[in-house]
Protein backbone atom coordinates (compact mmCIF):
# COMPACT_ATOMS: atom_id res chain seq x y z
CA UNK A 1 0.00 0.00 0.00
CA UNK A 2 1.89 3.05 -1.44
CA UNK A 3 1.40 6.48 0.40
CA UNK A 4 -0.09 9.10 -1.14
CA UNK A 5 0.42 12.88 1.17
CA UNK A 6 -2.53 15.08 1.30
CA UNK A 7 -1.98 18.08 -1.20
CA UNK A 8 -2.90 20.42 1.35
CA UNK A 9 -1.81 20.58 4.98
CA UNK A 10 -4.08 19.82 8.31
CA UNK A 11 -3.67 23.38 9.03
CA UNK A 12 -4.74 24.73 5.92
CA UNK A 13 -7.58 22.46 6.08
CA UNK A 14 -8.60 23.55 9.07
CA UNK A 15 -8.18 27.11 7.57
CA UNK A 16 -10.46 26.77 4.90
CA UNK A 17 -12.97 25.08 6.80
CA UNK A 18 -13.25 27.84 9.35
CA UNK A 19 -13.47 30.50 6.99
CA UNK A 20 -16.24 28.87 5.62
CA UNK A 21 -17.56 28.95 9.32
CA UNK A 22 -17.50 32.38 9.44
CA UNK A 23 -19.20 33.26 6.84
CA UNK A 24 -22.30 31.21 8.62
CA UNK A 25 -22.09 32.53 11.88
CA UNK A 26 -21.03 36.13 12.76
CA UNK A 27 -20.26 35.05 16.40
CA UNK A 28 -17.35 33.17 15.47
CA UNK A 29 -13.58 34.81 16.13
CA UNK A 30 -10.47 34.04 15.42
CA UNK A 31 -7.20 34.63 17.60
CA UNK A 32 -3.59 33.78 17.00
CA UNK A 33 -0.65 34.78 18.45
CA UNK A 34 1.93 35.68 15.51
CA UNK A 35 0.70 32.31 13.92
CA UNK A 36 -2.46 33.85 11.96
CA UNK A 37 -0.20 32.70 9.00
CA UNK A 38 0.76 29.07 10.35
CA UNK A 39 -2.32 27.39 11.81
CA UNK A 40 -4.99 28.46 9.32
CA UNK A 41 -6.11 32.24 10.05
CA UNK A 42 -5.19 33.77 6.80
CA UNK A 43 -8.29 33.13 4.52
CA UNK A 44 -10.43 34.39 7.49
CA UNK A 45 -8.46 37.59 8.27
CA UNK A 46 -8.45 38.23 4.63
CA UNK A 47 -12.29 38.45 5.10
CA UNK A 48 -12.46 39.30 7.81
CA UNK A 49 -10.10 41.07 9.65
CA UNK A 50 -11.44 42.73 12.55
CA UNK A 51 -12.44 39.05 13.16
CA UNK A 52 -9.37 37.59 12.48
CA UNK A 53 -6.73 38.83 14.87
CA UNK A 54 -3.20 38.31 15.52
CA UNK A 55 -2.54 39.75 19.40
CA UNK A 56 1.45 39.01 18.85
CA UNK A 57 3.55 36.46 20.51
CA UNK A 58 1.10 36.62 23.49
CA UNK A 59 -0.38 33.10 23.82
CA UNK A 60 -1.76 33.85 27.56
CA UNK A 61 -2.97 36.94 26.40
CA UNK A 62 -4.60 34.88 23.70
CA UNK A 63 -6.41 32.75 25.64
CA UNK A 64 -7.18 34.75 28.07
CA UNK A 65 -8.78 37.23 25.34
CA UNK A 66 -10.91 34.78 24.03
CA UNK A 67 -12.41 33.81 27.18
CA UNK A 68 -13.50 37.18 27.51
CA UNK A 69 -15.11 37.35 23.96
CA UNK A 70 -16.47 33.82 24.88
CA UNK A 71 -17.69 35.11 28.21
CA UNK A 72 -19.63 38.05 26.02
CA UNK A 73 -21.27 35.28 23.78
CA UNK A 74 -18.85 34.33 20.83
CA UNK A 75 -17.94 31.12 19.80
CA UNK A 76 -13.43 31.41 19.62
CA UNK A 77 -11.18 29.47 17.77
CA UNK A 78 -7.67 30.51 18.80
CA UNK A 79 -4.53 28.53 17.31
CA UNK A 80 -1.19 28.03 18.02
CA UNK A 81 1.30 25.18 18.23
CA UNK A 82 0.36 22.51 20.64
CA UNK A 83 3.19 23.15 23.25
CA UNK A 84 1.83 26.18 23.74
CA UNK A 85 -1.48 25.18 23.71
CA UNK A 86 -1.04 22.95 25.94
CA UNK A 87 1.79 23.92 28.01
CA UNK A 88 1.86 27.63 27.94
CA UNK A 89 -1.72 28.16 28.36
CA UNK A 90 -2.39 25.02 30.18
CA UNK A 91 -3.90 27.50 33.30
CA UNK A 92 -5.50 30.20 31.30
CA UNK A 93 -7.17 26.85 29.93
CA UNK A 94 -7.89 25.53 32.60
CA UNK A 95 -9.41 28.08 34.91
CA UNK A 96 -10.49 30.83 32.86
CA UNK A 97 -11.69 28.61 29.38
CA UNK A 98 -12.79 24.93 30.82
CA UNK A 99 -13.85 26.09 34.30
CA UNK A 100 -16.58 28.46 33.11
CA UNK A 101 -17.22 25.96 29.93
CA UNK A 102 -17.09 28.47 27.15
CA UNK A 103 -17.22 28.42 23.78
CA UNK A 104 -13.59 28.13 23.15
CA UNK A 105 -11.87 26.13 20.74
CA UNK A 106 -8.09 25.33 20.96
CA UNK A 107 -6.00 24.58 17.81
CA UNK A 108 -3.02 22.87 18.14
CA UNK A 109 -1.15 23.29 15.19
CA UNK A 110 2.79 20.60 15.09
CA UNK A 111 0.91 18.22 17.37
CA UNK A 112 3.10 15.13 18.37
CA UNK A 113 6.43 14.85 16.15
CA UNK A 114 5.12 16.65 13.21
CA UNK A 115 7.04 20.03 14.43
CA UNK A 116 9.74 17.89 13.28
CA UNK A 117 13.14 19.39 12.63
CA UNK A 118 12.19 22.28 15.07
CA UNK A 119 12.75 19.72 17.97
CA UNK A 120 11.98 19.45 21.41
CA UNK A 121 10.71 23.46 21.52
CA UNK A 122 8.02 22.88 19.25
CA UNK A 123 7.23 19.38 19.12
CA UNK A 124 3.86 18.33 21.49
CA UNK A 125 3.92 14.86 22.85
CA UNK A 126 2.72 15.52 25.61
CA UNK A 127 -0.39 17.49 25.04
CA UNK A 128 -3.12 14.99 24.76
CA UNK A 129 -2.44 13.84 28.52
CA UNK A 130 -2.58 17.56 29.36
CA UNK A 131 -5.60 18.23 27.82
CA UNK A 132 -7.35 15.03 28.81
CA UNK A 133 -6.92 15.84 32.56
CA UNK A 134 -8.82 18.83 32.12
CA UNK A 135 -12.57 18.65 33.09
CA UNK A 136 -15.29 20.04 30.46
CA UNK A 137 -12.50 19.79 28.24
CA UNK A 138 -13.22 17.49 25.13
CA UNK A 139 -10.02 16.38 23.16
CA UNK A 140 -9.92 15.84 19.49
CA UNK A 141 -7.27 14.64 17.02
CA UNK A 142 -7.51 15.03 13.12
CA UNK A 143 -5.10 12.57 10.83
CA UNK A 144 -5.34 14.14 7.27
CA UNK A 145 -6.58 17.06 5.51
CA UNK A 146 -10.08 15.68 4.65
CA UNK A 147 -11.07 13.96 8.19
CA UNK A 148 -9.36 18.02 9.52
CA UNK A 149 -12.44 19.86 7.15
CA UNK A 150 -14.76 17.43 8.88
CA UNK A 151 -13.76 17.46 12.09
CA UNK A 152 -13.37 21.98 12.64
CA UNK A 153 -17.16 21.83 11.59
CA UNK A 154 -18.32 19.35 13.73
CA UNK A 155 -16.82 20.88 16.63
CA UNK A 156 -18.05 24.25 15.62
CA UNK A 157 -21.52 23.20 16.29
CA UNK A 158 -20.64 21.91 19.43
CA UNK A 159 -21.13 24.77 22.72
CA UNK A 160 -17.85 24.55 24.82
CA UNK A 161 -14.34 23.69 25.22
CA UNK A 162 -12.48 21.33 22.53
CA UNK A 163 -8.46 20.86 21.83
CA UNK A 164 -7.89 19.82 18.78
CA UNK A 165 -4.34 18.56 17.65
CA UNK A 166 -3.35 19.35 13.98
CA UNK A 167 0.22 18.52 12.59
CA UNK A 168 2.20 20.67 10.32
CA UNK A 169 2.86 19.57 6.72
CA UNK A 170 0.95 17.56 4.16
CA UNK A 171 -0.02 14.35 5.79
CA UNK A 172 -0.84 10.71 4.45
CA UNK A 173 -4.17 10.85 3.07
CA UNK A 174 -6.51 8.22 4.74
CA UNK A 175 -10.17 9.53 4.63
CA UNK A 176 -12.23 11.30 2.02
CA UNK A 177 -15.12 14.06 2.35
CA UNK A 178 -16.88 11.18 3.41
CA UNK A 179 -15.38 10.80 6.60
CA UNK A 180 -17.75 10.87 9.32
CA UNK A 181 -16.91 12.95 13.09
CA UNK A 182 -19.00 11.94 16.42
CA UNK A 183 -17.94 13.24 20.18
CA UNK A 184 -17.20 9.75 22.13
CA UNK A 185 -16.84 7.83 18.92
CA UNK A 186 -14.04 5.77 17.14
CA UNK A 187 -14.65 4.78 13.86
CA UNK A 188 -13.93 1.51 12.44
CA UNK A 189 -11.75 1.59 9.44
CA UNK A 190 -10.12 -1.65 8.24
CA UNK A 191 -12.02 -5.12 9.72
CA UNK A 192 -9.92 -7.95 8.02
CA UNK A 193 -10.23 -9.93 11.18
CA UNK A 194 -10.22 -11.35 14.75
CA UNK A 195 -6.38 -11.37 15.93
CA UNK A 196 -5.58 -7.74 16.69
CA UNK A 197 -7.12 -4.27 16.90
CA UNK A 198 -5.25 -1.14 16.64
CA UNK A 199 -6.23 1.53 17.83
CA UNK A 200 -4.73 5.10 16.81
CA UNK A 201 -5.38 8.34 15.61
CA UNK A 202 -3.55 11.36 13.71
CA UNK A 203 0.25 10.40 12.29
CA UNK A 204 -0.02 6.96 13.05
CA UNK A 205 -3.32 6.08 11.62
CA UNK A 206 -1.67 5.35 7.86
CA UNK A 207 0.82 3.03 9.38
CA UNK A 208 -1.35 1.11 11.66
CA UNK A 209 -3.03 0.20 7.93
CA UNK A 210 0.19 0.15 6.60
CA UNK A 211 0.92 -2.50 9.49
CA UNK A 212 -2.03 -4.26 9.68
CA UNK A 213 -1.87 -5.12 5.66
CA UNK A 214 1.61 -6.80 6.22
CA UNK A 215 0.14 -8.60 9.16
CA UNK A 216 -2.84 -10.18 6.96
CA UNK A 217 -0.48 -11.23 4.45
CA UNK A 218 1.10 -13.47 7.14
CA UNK A 219 -2.53 -14.36 8.40
CA UNK A 220 -2.52 -12.26 11.37
CA UNK A 221 -6.23 -10.66 10.83
CA UNK A 222 -6.43 -7.19 12.27
CA UNK A 223 -8.68 -4.07 12.22
CA UNK A 224 -7.70 -0.35 12.54
CA UNK A 225 -9.84 1.83 14.51
CA UNK A 226 -9.65 5.34 14.42
CA UNK A 227 -9.79 7.41 17.74
CA UNK A 228 -10.12 10.97 16.66
CA UNK A 229 -12.45 12.09 19.72
CA UNK A 230 -9.72 11.05 22.56
CA UNK A 231 -12.32 12.84 25.12
CA UNK A 232 -15.32 11.54 25.40
CA UNK A 233 -13.68 8.34 24.38
CA UNK A 234 -15.07 5.48 23.15
CA UNK A 235 -15.09 3.13 25.72
CA UNK A 236 -17.95 0.78 24.49
CA UNK A 237 -15.41 0.19 21.26
CA UNK A 238 -12.68 -0.50 23.45
CA UNK A 239 -14.82 -3.39 25.08
CA UNK A 240 -16.33 -5.01 22.04
CA UNK A 241 -12.43 -5.32 20.79
CA UNK A 242 -11.27 -6.76 23.98
CA UNK A 243 -13.74 -9.32 23.74
CA UNK A 244 -13.69 -10.05 19.87
CA UNK A 245 -9.64 -9.94 19.22
CA UNK A 246 -6.47 -11.52 21.08
CA UNK A 247 -4.51 -8.31 21.33
CA UNK A 248 -4.83 -4.55 21.46
CA UNK A 249 -2.22 -2.36 20.19
CA UNK A 250 -2.20 1.17 20.63
CA UNK A 251 -0.05 3.38 18.27
CA UNK A 252 0.71 7.42 18.74
CA UNK A 253 3.14 10.11 18.72
CA UNK A 254 2.84 10.94 22.12
CA UNK A 255 4.13 9.94 25.21
CA UNK A 256 2.80 6.49 26.39
CA UNK A 257 1.78 7.77 29.27
CA UNK A 258 -1.63 9.69 29.66
CA UNK A 259 -2.61 9.36 26.13
CA UNK A 260 -4.52 7.10 24.12
CA UNK A 261 -2.41 4.13 25.49
CA UNK A 262 -4.01 5.26 28.48
CA UNK A 263 -6.92 5.93 28.00
CA UNK A 264 -7.78 2.08 26.59
CA UNK A 265 -6.71 1.02 29.66
CA UNK A 266 -8.70 3.19 31.86
CA UNK A 267 -11.56 1.28 30.18
CA UNK A 268 -10.46 -1.82 30.25
CA UNK A 269 -9.69 -1.19 33.81
CA UNK A 270 -11.58 -3.26 36.61
CA UNK A 271 -12.69 -5.74 33.71
CA UNK A 272 -10.53 -8.73 34.60
CA UNK A 273 -9.79 -9.13 31.13
CA UNK A 274 -6.92 -10.95 30.42
CA UNK A 275 -6.14 -10.00 26.70
CA UNK A 276 -3.05 -8.33 26.06
CA UNK A 277 -2.65 -4.71 25.44
CA UNK A 278 0.86 -3.04 23.67
CA UNK A 279 1.09 0.84 23.97
CA UNK A 280 3.57 2.19 21.26
CA UNK A 281 4.75 5.05 21.09
CA UNK A 282 7.54 7.84 23.03
CA UNK A 283 8.22 5.69 25.69
CA UNK A 284 8.47 8.38 28.36
CA UNK A 285 11.45 10.57 26.64
CA UNK A 286 11.97 13.75 24.28
CA UNK A 287 12.02 13.86 20.56
CA UNK A 288 15.04 14.85 18.39
CA UNK A 289 15.48 16.68 15.25
CA UNK A 290 14.40 15.16 11.98
CA UNK A 291 11.44 15.55 9.76
CA UNK A 292 7.76 14.09 10.76
CA UNK A 293 7.48 10.70 8.97
CA UNK A 294 11.41 10.06 9.49
CA UNK A 295 10.90 10.28 13.58
CA UNK A 296 8.04 8.08 13.17
CA UNK A 297 9.97 5.29 11.35
CA UNK A 298 13.21 6.60 14.09
CA UNK A 299 10.94 6.15 17.07
CA UNK A 300 9.42 2.54 16.46
CA UNK A 301 6.34 3.61 14.60
CA UNK A 302 7.40 2.33 11.10
CA UNK A 303 5.16 -0.31 9.88
CA UNK A 304 7.78 -2.93 10.05
CA UNK A 305 8.13 -2.11 13.53
CA UNK A 306 5.35 -2.21 14.34
CA UNK A 307 4.69 -5.16 12.47
CA UNK A 308 7.53 -6.84 14.46
CA UNK A 309 6.12 -5.46 17.95
CA UNK A 310 2.55 -7.34 17.17
CA UNK A 311 4.29 -10.46 16.39
CA UNK A 312 6.72 -10.50 19.46
CA UNK A 313 3.76 -10.14 21.62
CA UNK A 314 1.93 -12.44 20.16
CA UNK A 315 4.49 -15.36 20.48
CA UNK B 1 -28.23 57.68 40.16
CA UNK B 2 -26.45 58.52 43.58
CA UNK B 3 -25.49 61.63 44.67
CA UNK B 4 -21.70 61.03 46.61
CA UNK B 5 -23.61 61.57 50.27
CA UNK B 6 -25.05 58.16 49.40
CA UNK B 7 -22.48 56.77 47.46
CA UNK B 8 -20.06 57.13 50.73
CA UNK B 9 -23.10 55.63 52.57
CA UNK B 10 -23.41 52.56 50.21
CA UNK B 11 -19.32 51.74 50.33
CA UNK B 12 -20.14 51.89 54.09
CA UNK B 13 -22.84 49.27 53.72
CA UNK B 14 -20.79 47.20 51.64
CA UNK B 15 -18.39 47.45 54.00
CA UNK B 16 -19.96 46.12 56.94
CA UNK B 17 -21.14 43.12 54.08
CA UNK B 18 -17.65 42.63 53.58
CA UNK B 19 -16.66 42.05 57.84
CA UNK B 20 -20.09 40.45 58.36
CA UNK B 21 -19.64 37.61 55.38
CA UNK B 22 -15.97 37.34 56.76
CA UNK B 23 -17.53 36.36 60.30
CA UNK B 24 -20.01 34.62 59.62
CA UNK B 25 -18.36 31.99 57.35
CA UNK B 26 -16.09 31.08 60.07
CA UNK B 27 -13.05 30.52 57.49
CA UNK B 28 -10.26 32.70 56.54
CA UNK B 29 -11.79 34.95 54.03
CA UNK B 30 -9.46 37.86 52.58
CA UNK B 31 -11.39 40.98 54.61
CA UNK B 32 -8.32 43.42 54.06
CA UNK B 33 -7.83 43.83 50.28
CA UNK B 34 -11.97 43.44 50.02
CA UNK B 35 -11.99 46.93 51.85
CA UNK B 36 -9.19 48.64 49.99
CA UNK B 37 -11.29 48.68 46.74
CA UNK B 38 -14.82 48.81 48.51
CA UNK B 39 -15.25 52.46 47.16
CA UNK B 40 -14.28 52.19 43.48
CA UNK B 41 -16.47 49.11 43.10
CA UNK B 42 -19.49 51.07 45.09
CA UNK B 43 -19.23 54.02 42.54
CA UNK B 44 -19.25 51.45 39.86
CA UNK B 45 -22.09 49.37 40.78
CA UNK B 46 -24.53 52.77 42.23
CA UNK B 47 -23.44 55.08 39.76
CA UNK B 48 -22.14 53.88 36.37
CA UNK B 49 -22.77 50.19 35.81
CA UNK B 50 -26.07 49.03 33.90
CA UNK B 51 -26.67 45.33 34.98
CA UNK B 52 -29.88 44.23 36.28
CA UNK B 53 -30.69 41.68 39.03
CA UNK B 54 -33.65 40.09 37.06
CA UNK B 55 -31.46 39.58 34.10
CA UNK B 56 -28.02 39.48 34.57
CA UNK B 57 -26.29 38.18 31.84
CA UNK B 58 -28.08 40.34 29.60
CA UNK B 59 -26.04 40.70 26.72
CA UNK B 60 -26.33 44.89 26.54
CA UNK B 61 -24.91 45.41 30.12
CA UNK B 62 -21.30 46.50 31.57
CA UNK B 63 -18.68 43.80 32.45
CA UNK B 64 -16.88 44.08 35.88
CA UNK B 65 -14.01 41.96 36.27
CA UNK B 66 -11.83 41.87 39.82
CA UNK B 67 -8.99 40.37 38.22
CA UNK B 68 -7.39 40.61 42.17
CA UNK B 69 -10.07 37.60 42.57
CA UNK B 70 -9.24 36.39 46.30
CA UNK B 71 -10.94 40.37 47.12
CA UNK B 72 -14.27 38.46 46.55
CA UNK B 73 -16.11 39.43 49.55
CA UNK B 74 -15.81 43.49 48.01
CA UNK B 75 -18.06 41.91 45.24
CA UNK B 76 -20.04 39.65 46.79
CA UNK B 77 -21.01 42.53 49.20
CA UNK B 78 -21.75 44.80 46.22
CA UNK B 79 -23.94 41.95 44.07
CA UNK B 80 -25.86 41.29 47.34
CA UNK B 81 -26.56 44.79 48.15
CA UNK B 82 -27.29 45.38 44.65
CA UNK B 83 -30.39 42.40 45.11
CA UNK B 84 -28.54 39.89 43.09
CA UNK B 85 -28.56 36.92 45.79
CA UNK B 86 -29.49 37.18 49.48
CA UNK B 87 -27.59 37.53 52.57
CA UNK B 88 -28.47 34.07 54.16
CA UNK B 89 -25.37 33.12 51.33
CA UNK B 90 -23.11 34.70 53.15
CA UNK B 91 -23.09 31.97 55.83
CA UNK B 92 -21.50 29.09 52.98
CA UNK B 93 -18.75 31.57 52.05
CA UNK B 94 -16.09 28.93 51.09
CA UNK B 95 -18.43 26.28 51.50
CA UNK B 96 -19.65 23.38 50.07
CA UNK B 97 -23.21 23.92 49.31
CA UNK B 98 -22.63 27.70 48.84
CA UNK B 99 -23.08 29.99 45.66
CA UNK B 100 -20.02 32.00 47.09
CA UNK B 101 -16.87 30.12 45.83
CA UNK B 102 -13.53 31.29 47.46
CA UNK B 103 -12.47 33.35 44.59
CA UNK B 104 -15.33 34.61 42.04
CA UNK B 105 -16.79 32.36 39.67
CA UNK B 106 -18.68 32.86 36.39
CA UNK B 107 -21.81 30.85 36.55
CA UNK B 108 -21.99 30.00 40.58
CA UNK B 109 -22.40 33.65 41.50
CA UNK B 110 -25.23 35.80 39.92
CA UNK B 111 -23.75 38.95 38.92
CA UNK B 112 -20.08 37.97 38.63
CA UNK B 113 -19.22 38.65 35.19
CA UNK B 114 -16.66 36.25 35.12
CA UNK B 115 -14.01 33.81 36.90
CA UNK B 116 -11.03 35.19 38.68
CA UNK B 117 -8.60 35.11 41.36
CA UNK B 118 -5.59 33.57 39.72
CA UNK B 119 -3.73 36.67 39.66
CA UNK B 120 -2.76 38.16 36.03
CA UNK B 121 -5.70 36.59 33.87
CA UNK B 122 -8.87 39.35 34.36
CA UNK B 123 -7.06 42.27 32.46
CA UNK B 124 -6.54 40.09 29.41
CA UNK B 125 -10.33 38.52 30.06
CA UNK B 126 -11.19 42.49 30.20
CA UNK B 127 -9.80 43.17 26.95
CA UNK B 128 -11.58 40.19 24.72
CA UNK B 129 -14.98 41.36 26.22
CA UNK B 130 -14.00 45.08 25.36
CA UNK B 131 -13.02 44.05 21.98
CA UNK B 132 -16.06 41.79 21.35
CA UNK B 133 -18.56 44.31 22.74
CA UNK B 134 -17.20 47.15 20.67
CA UNK B 135 -17.21 44.83 17.67
CA UNK B 136 -20.59 43.86 18.14
CA UNK B 137 -21.79 47.68 18.66
CA UNK B 138 -22.11 48.10 21.87
CA UNK B 139 -21.86 50.89 24.54
CA UNK B 140 -21.08 48.26 27.44
CA UNK B 141 -18.37 49.28 29.43
CA UNK B 142 -15.93 46.87 30.73
CA UNK B 143 -14.21 47.83 34.30
CA UNK B 144 -11.52 45.64 35.72
CA UNK B 145 -9.57 45.88 38.89
CA UNK B 146 -6.23 44.56 39.18
CA UNK B 147 -3.94 44.59 42.73
CA UNK B 148 -0.34 46.46 42.98
CA UNK B 149 1.36 43.47 43.75
CA UNK B 150 -0.63 41.74 40.86
CA UNK B 151 1.54 43.65 38.07
CA UNK B 152 4.07 41.51 38.83
CA UNK B 153 2.58 38.98 36.91
CA UNK B 154 3.50 39.11 33.21
CA UNK B 155 0.34 38.51 32.01
CA UNK B 156 -0.85 41.61 32.39
CA UNK B 157 1.44 43.58 31.11
CA UNK B 158 0.61 41.33 27.58
CA UNK B 159 -2.93 43.24 27.85
CA UNK B 160 -1.24 46.16 28.61
CA UNK B 161 0.42 46.08 25.68
CA UNK B 162 -2.17 44.80 23.23
CA UNK B 163 -5.57 46.98 24.37
CA UNK B 164 -3.98 50.36 22.90
CA UNK B 165 -3.18 49.05 20.10
CA UNK B 166 -7.40 48.40 19.42
CA UNK B 167 -8.27 51.60 20.44
CA UNK B 168 -10.07 50.07 23.62
CA UNK B 169 -11.80 53.19 24.85
CA UNK B 170 -14.38 50.96 26.58
CA UNK B 171 -11.76 49.41 28.85
CA UNK B 172 -11.30 50.53 32.09
CA UNK B 173 -8.65 49.66 34.05
CA UNK B 174 -8.15 50.17 38.07
CA UNK B 175 -4.91 49.89 40.66
CA UNK B 176 -5.70 49.59 43.14
CA UNK B 177 -2.68 50.71 45.13
CA UNK B 178 -2.92 49.37 48.80
CA UNK B 179 0.88 48.90 48.46
CA UNK B 180 1.07 45.35 49.87
CA UNK B 181 0.73 41.68 48.47
CA UNK B 182 0.57 38.58 50.26
CA UNK B 183 3.68 38.36 51.78
CA UNK B 184 4.88 42.10 52.61
CA UNK B 185 4.82 45.19 50.96
CA UNK B 186 5.04 45.36 47.49
CA UNK B 187 7.90 47.95 47.52
CA UNK B 188 9.79 45.55 49.58
CA UNK B 189 9.39 42.95 47.19
CA UNK B 190 9.31 43.56 43.42
CA UNK B 191 9.70 47.86 43.54
CA UNK B 192 7.09 49.52 41.93
CA UNK B 193 8.13 52.10 39.42
CA UNK B 194 5.86 54.73 38.56
CA UNK B 195 2.29 53.51 36.90
CA UNK B 196 1.02 56.41 35.45
CA UNK B 197 4.35 56.49 33.33
CA UNK B 198 4.45 52.63 32.38
CA UNK B 199 0.77 53.09 31.31
CA UNK B 200 0.99 55.98 29.06
CA UNK B 201 4.40 54.62 27.62
CA UNK B 202 2.32 51.46 26.30
CA UNK B 203 -0.45 54.20 25.15
CA UNK B 204 -3.30 54.25 27.99
CA UNK B 205 -4.74 57.41 29.29
CA UNK B 206 -4.03 57.21 32.97
CA UNK B 207 -5.34 59.26 35.86
CA UNK B 208 -4.30 58.75 39.58
CA UNK B 209 -6.59 59.21 42.38
CA UNK B 210 -7.15 58.98 46.39
CA UNK B 211 -9.14 55.75 46.03
CA UNK B 212 -11.19 56.69 49.31
CA UNK B 213 -12.72 60.09 48.00
CA UNK B 214 -15.90 59.67 45.94
CA UNK B 215 -15.57 62.76 44.30
CA UNK B 216 -12.27 61.94 42.72
CA UNK B 217 -13.16 58.56 42.21
CA UNK B 218 -16.33 59.72 40.06
CA UNK B 219 -14.69 61.92 37.95
CA UNK B 220 -11.97 59.82 36.81
CA UNK B 221 -14.85 57.12 36.16
CA UNK B 222 -16.15 59.62 34.63
CA UNK B 223 -13.24 61.25 32.36
CA UNK B 224 -12.36 57.61 31.47
CA UNK B 225 -15.40 56.66 30.12
CA UNK B 226 -15.26 59.69 28.12
CA UNK B 227 -12.38 58.53 26.44
CA UNK B 228 -12.03 58.75 23.11
CA UNK B 229 -10.00 55.97 21.68
CA UNK B 230 -7.76 54.74 24.05
CA UNK B 231 -8.53 52.28 27.19
CA UNK B 232 -7.91 54.20 31.00
CA UNK B 233 -6.26 53.44 33.97
CA UNK B 234 -6.92 54.73 36.93
CA UNK B 235 -4.33 54.37 39.90
CA UNK B 236 -5.92 54.39 43.03
CA UNK B 237 -3.88 55.06 46.48
CA UNK B 238 -5.52 52.91 48.83
CA UNK B 239 -5.75 51.77 52.27
CA UNK B 240 -5.49 48.10 52.71
CA UNK B 241 -7.94 47.20 55.41
CA UNK B 242 -9.46 50.47 54.97
CA UNK B 243 -12.42 51.45 57.73
CA UNK B 244 -11.63 49.09 60.00
CA UNK B 245 -8.77 50.38 62.35
CA UNK B 246 -7.29 47.48 63.23
CA UNK B 247 -6.87 46.08 59.60
CA UNK B 248 -5.63 49.47 58.31
CA UNK B 249 -2.17 48.86 56.96
CA UNK B 250 -1.83 45.24 58.87
CA UNK B 251 -0.83 43.25 55.83
CA UNK B 252 -1.92 40.21 58.85
CA UNK B 253 -5.80 40.74 57.11
CA UNK B 254 -4.59 40.07 54.34
CA UNK B 255 -6.20 36.62 54.99
CA UNK B 256 -7.78 35.76 58.29
CA UNK B 257 -10.60 34.90 60.48
CA UNK B 258 -12.18 37.27 62.47
CA UNK B 259 -13.22 36.63 66.08
CA UNK B 260 -16.50 37.42 67.54
CA UNK B 261 -15.00 40.37 69.54
CA UNK B 262 -13.17 41.83 66.39
CA UNK B 263 -16.00 41.52 64.34
CA UNK B 264 -18.15 43.56 66.77
CA UNK B 265 -15.51 45.99 66.91
CA UNK B 266 -15.15 45.83 63.23
CA UNK B 267 -19.04 46.39 63.18
CA UNK B 268 -18.89 49.30 65.55
CA UNK B 269 -16.54 51.46 63.94
CA UNK B 270 -18.09 50.97 60.49
CA UNK B 271 -21.39 52.30 62.23
CA UNK B 272 -19.80 55.49 63.73
CA UNK B 273 -20.33 54.23 67.15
Amino acid sequence: MGVVFDKISTRDAFGSALSELAREDENIMYLSADTINSVGGSLMHSEYPNRAINVGIAEQNMALMAAGMAASGAKVFIATYAVFASMRICEQVRTFIAYPNLDVKIVAGLGGLSGGIEGVTHQGTEDIAIMRAIPNMCVVAAADAASTKVITKAIAHYDGPVYLRLGRGPSPAVFDENYEFEFGRANVIRSYGNDVTFFSYGATINRCLQASEMLNKEGIYCRVIETPSLKPFDTEMVLKSVNETSLLVTVEDHNIIGGLGSAVAEALCGKNLTTPCLNIGLNDHYGVSGECEELLDYYGMSAESIVQKVKAKLK
Amino acid sequence: MKNIRELEAVATKIRKNIIEMSYLCKRAAHPGPALSCADIVAALYFRFMDVDSENPLKFDRDRFILSKGHASPVIYATLCEKGFFEKKEFNLLRHPGGILQGHPTFGSTPGVDMTTGSLGNGLGIGLGMAYYLKLKNQKSKVYVILGDGELNEGTVWEAIMYAPVKKLNNLIAFVDKNGFQSSGPCNDILPQRCFLEQFRSFGWDAIEIDGHNMNQIIDAIETANNSVDKPTVIIANTVKGKGVSFMENDNSWHQKILSEELYEKALSELSGV
